[in-house]
């Protein structure tokens, strides 16, 4: 089986790096911070492949470079270095990374979906939920009222928001109720790729167990990839299969989700592991 | 006050000087080669304010010629305030013919219509734009509406016509609806009202548009195809007044609502000339479209 996304020394560096930038940062030198240049290297040298209906953990603390991957995978930030190759876009064979601003929205529209920590960055609190999913919809090319009414009506009812709140604006939401708006929206086109970007921090621990109950659900029904990004490793037991521990910007470990979490071999994830509540 | 000695006139031909003309001709062609981009312009100063007809003004006089005549009406009239101020202008520095008839003029000028009758090859016709960005009202950011619109990034425009419907049930735009040109570029057609949108596609005269305050200039060709953003199963309509003119009994024109002295409520042709023609039995040749043509005689 290929892989549906390849990921190759992704990197993306803050200022600018000097020749001996990489080699003087990371987690040997406990600093992301180039001691010469003062360039910030948020992910550097990151690597994987992903395969369809998999679910991928990236965990690690704050500022270790994992919401950065995803964002430079999802086009939020333009990479310093690296290359992606996502299949169902041009068979595979091109970097997506390199692609035009308006490849790059196509992808974005056809075969991704993100969801934010915060769900201010992935909708417009001034359109109402329905319309939300409409703009996601309507980026796919559909100008016909009733069936986006029906699609995200659908999409509503899957992710267990009231549909008849549909014309709402997510302002009037809770909390809860505005992530799985957010998912609604991610996955409006059946996205074989799905970004989950600190999907539950604050929310509280109920619901909390019903956002992460929905994600499992529609990974098995829908059969959707995707890369989860936690500080929660019960998060990560939760959703992975498997995972990368990254700090420093830097990948320090990777594998089976369990045998991580059984058997850490990097000191700094069985200090991560060990200080699991 | 210095006396001017060195020149017979103390402006020079239609008020801008002759490279300013030509800097705003060479943005015209361009906005003509890319129907419905926004041209940035100089935009120079008026002895009128920014924002108050000098975009549709730069651009008259720009291309006003010694043979031309000129007509220019303010929401439909001849005679409004706006009107006569600048028509008195373009006349007193070009000493060009005006008139109010539109057949017989070169050259018209307009603010928020486009005239009943319908505009020939060689005419063209110019527009006062308040607001040339048909995206500002979803996205504020003028760097983020140029990508939008050079990467033909127009989803936020479509929902908010789909938030319009969900909220109003149907789409609430009665002047400046916005429309797509030569299938490639959103255009804000200046607030002309919905009823007016049609008389742009595939006209035969050229519109041209001048933003003052904002700098921009744009165009829509002869011939060119424009279509009213609309969905597959919300359509775009234009203004149903179930009424006709109390003066001429006339019904397919754009009608203006009047409240006489006696309280009374009554319809009137919006178009004053086009009024005129009709009282004085004179010939008219009012533009067709298939929304027009769907109102009963």
């Amino acid at each position: 089986m290929s892989a549906l996304l390849r990921v190759r020394n992704l990197t993306k560096i803050y200022g600018e790096p000097g020749e001996r930038t990489l080699e003087q940062t990371g987690p040997e030198w406990n600093s992301n911070i180039c001691p010469e240049t003062d360039s910030i290297v948020a992910c550097a040298g990151v690597s994987f492949d992903l395969y369809p209906g998999e679910v991928l953990g990236i965990v690690g603390e704050s500022g270790s470079g994992k919401s950065t991957v995803v964002k430079l995978l999802y086009f939020d930030m333009e990479k310093t270095a690296g290359s992606a190759w996502l299949r169902p876009y041009n068979d595979g064979r091109t970097n997506m990374l390199e692609a035009s601003g308006q490849q790059k929205r196509y992808i974005r529209n056809h075969l991704m979906g993100t969801v934010y920590q915060n769900p201010r960055d992935g909708l417009n609190f001034s359109f109402s939920s329905g319309g939300n999913i409409a703009e996601k919809l309507i980026m796919a090319g559909s100008l016909h009222v009733g069936s986006i009414r029906e699609r995200a009506s659908f999409l509503l009812e899957k992710t267990e928001v009231p549909v008849r709140r549909m014309d709402d604006t997510p302002a009037s939401f809770s909390g809860g109720m505005q992530q799985r708006v957010q998912i609604a929206k991610a996955i409006a086109n059946n996205p074989p790729l799905l970004f989950l970007d600190e999907v539950t921090t604050g929310l509280d621990v109920s619901v909390q167990a019903k956002v992460l109950d929905l994600i499992r659900e529609l990974q098995q029904e829908l059969g959707i990839a995707m890369i989860v990004v936690s500080h929660d490793l019960s998060v990560i037991r939760m959703l992975t299969d498997r995972t990368l521990v990254m700090k420093h910007g830097r990948v320090v470990e990777s594998g089976l989700t369990d045998q991580i979490l059984q058997d850490p071999q990097h000191a700094y994830t069985q200090l991560l592991v060990s200080s699991l509540l | 006050m210095i006396e001017n000695k060195k020149y017979k006139n103390s402006y020079n031909f239609a008020f801008i000087d002759e490279s300013t003309k030509k800097e705003v001709r060479r943005k015209l062609l361009k906005a003509v080669a890319i129907p419905g981009y926004q041209v940035p312009y100089s935009s120079p100063e008026m002895p009128i304010s920014r924002g108050w007809g000098t975009g549709g003004l730069h651009v008259t006089l720009a291309i006003i010629g010694r043979e031309d005549i000129f007509k220019i009406i303010d929401q439909g009239s001849d005679a409004s305030v706006n009107a006569c101020n600048l028509r008195e202008f373009v006349q007193a520095m070009t000493g060009c013919k005006t008139t109010y008839d539109t057949t017989e003029a070169t050259l018209i000028q307009t603010r928020h219509r486009i005239t009943e009758e319908e505009l020939r090859e060689d005419q063209i016709f110019v527009f006062q734009v308040p607001m040339p960005e048909p995206l500002r009202s979803v996205e504020r950011y003028e760097y983020r509406t140029r990508q939008m619109h050079g990467e033909a990034d127009y989803a936020k425009m479509w929902v908010s016509l789909y938030e319009s419907f969900v909220r109003h049930g149907g789409i609430m735009r009665g002047a400046d609806y916005p429309v797509k040109v030569n299938g490639r570029y959103i255009m804000a057609p200046s607030p002309i009202p919905r009823w007016d949108i049609p008389n742009l596609n595939q006209s035969k005269t050229l519109y041209l548009f001048g933003a003052g305050r904002e700098k921009r200039l744009y165009a829509v060709p002869p011939y060119t195809t424009v279509e009213p953003l609309e969905f597959e199963d919300v359509r775009f309509t234009i203004e149903k007044f179930d009424n006709l003119c109390y003066k001429t009994g006339y019904r397919r024109a754009f009608l203006d609502e009047l409240y006489l002295d006696d309280g009374s409520r009554h319809f009137v042709i919006n178009d004053s000339n086009f009024l005129d023609k009709i009282e004085q039995g004179g010939e008219i040749k009012p533009f067709i479209n298939p929304y027009i043509q769907q109102i009963e005689l």
